[in-house]
């Protein structure tokens, strides 16, 4: 191989990791904003299940005699 | 439609172009300057997107705008890699600081990278919103100073391409030129809306998370 194929191996190769890093780290992102969806979705769903708990009719007391 | 233009592009590139006197190091050429002008139409778009919200307060222009910078200074930090990489095969050194184009290309990605500065610097809503703005519709000045730089410089250093007589080059070559510029254009849109997702995911996520606190 001569110098000027690696120069333009390298060249080649730079952009290939520029867009492979960029596409890596918002790929993290994107797992870490899957994660946060999920941890507010479980506590959306505790909220609703405290609710509904807390408005239940507390049962009636029969007076007997 | 991106990874069929890129591939399509390589292939154009090594078995269709053909080498002129530049030798193999003219094959840099097809990707270094589509990268170029993708990262002058990322800044163009971002101050567009800048003007939007300055005059019709559109809402999460500032958001694209932003977006767009960040895409514009990821092309332009490509460019400057592929052309020192290009200017050492044909010049034998990484940078020429005598040359208009590079060293205005230089201030441009420079200015745009001290946007992230103004930005994270100033905490989010309106008045960073305006700024950044601003900053970006100041920076869009550049843009044809630094493309008109080597028309207009004295020194010719930087070969120039595209003339006022046309491309100079073959028929082949534009083809695959145009070829390897859409497939940039198509990256960039890409991995602009890519971005501008999360960010927006982001933002819905805080303002929820607010919400339920």
């Amino acid at each position: 191989m001569s110098t000027e194929e690696k120069y333009v191996a390298a060249a080649y190769l730079v952009v290939f990791l520029f867009v492979l890093v960029y596409v890596l780290i918002m790929a993290a992102k994107l797992s870490r904003l899957g994660r946060d969806v999920a941890e507010l979705t479980a506590l959306a769903r505790e909220r609703k299940r405290a609710g509904q708990g807390s408005t239940e009719q507390p049962p009636k007391q029969v007076r007997v005699g | 439609m991106t990874t069929v233009l890129l591939g399509g592009a390589v292939a154009l590139i090594f078995f269709y172009a053909p080498v002129d006197q530049d030798g193999l190091n003219q094959k840099i050429f097809y990707f270094h300057v589509p990268i170029a002008l993708t990262s002058y139409a990322c800044f163009g778009w971002g101050a567009l997107k800048a003007f939007q919200h300055l005059w019709k307060r559109t809402p999460g222009a500032d958001l694209e705008s932003y977006v767009a910078i960040h895409q514009g200074v990821i092309f332009g930090a490509m460019t400057l890699v592929t052309g020192s990489i290009w200017a050492k095969v044909r010049w034998g050194v990484w940078w020429v600081w005598g040359d208009e184009q590079l060293v205005l290309f230089l201030v441009l990605f420079l200015f745009y990278c001290a946007y992230f500065m103004l930005r994270f610097s100033v905490d989010p809503g309106p008045q960073r919103a305006n700024l950044c703005a601003v900053y970006a519709l100041f920076g869009v000045v550049l843009i044809p100073i630094s493309f008109l730089a080597i028309r207009l410089a004295n020194s010719y250093i930087h070969p120039t391409v595209f003339t006022s007589n046309g491309p100079q080059m073959a028929t082949s070559q534009l083809a695959t030129f145009c070829v390897a510029w859409a497939a940039m254009l198509s990256l960039a849109y890409f991995l602009y809306r890519f971005e501008l997702a999360g960010k927006r995911l982001d933002a819905d996520l805080k303002e929820l998370r607010e919400l339920l606190a």
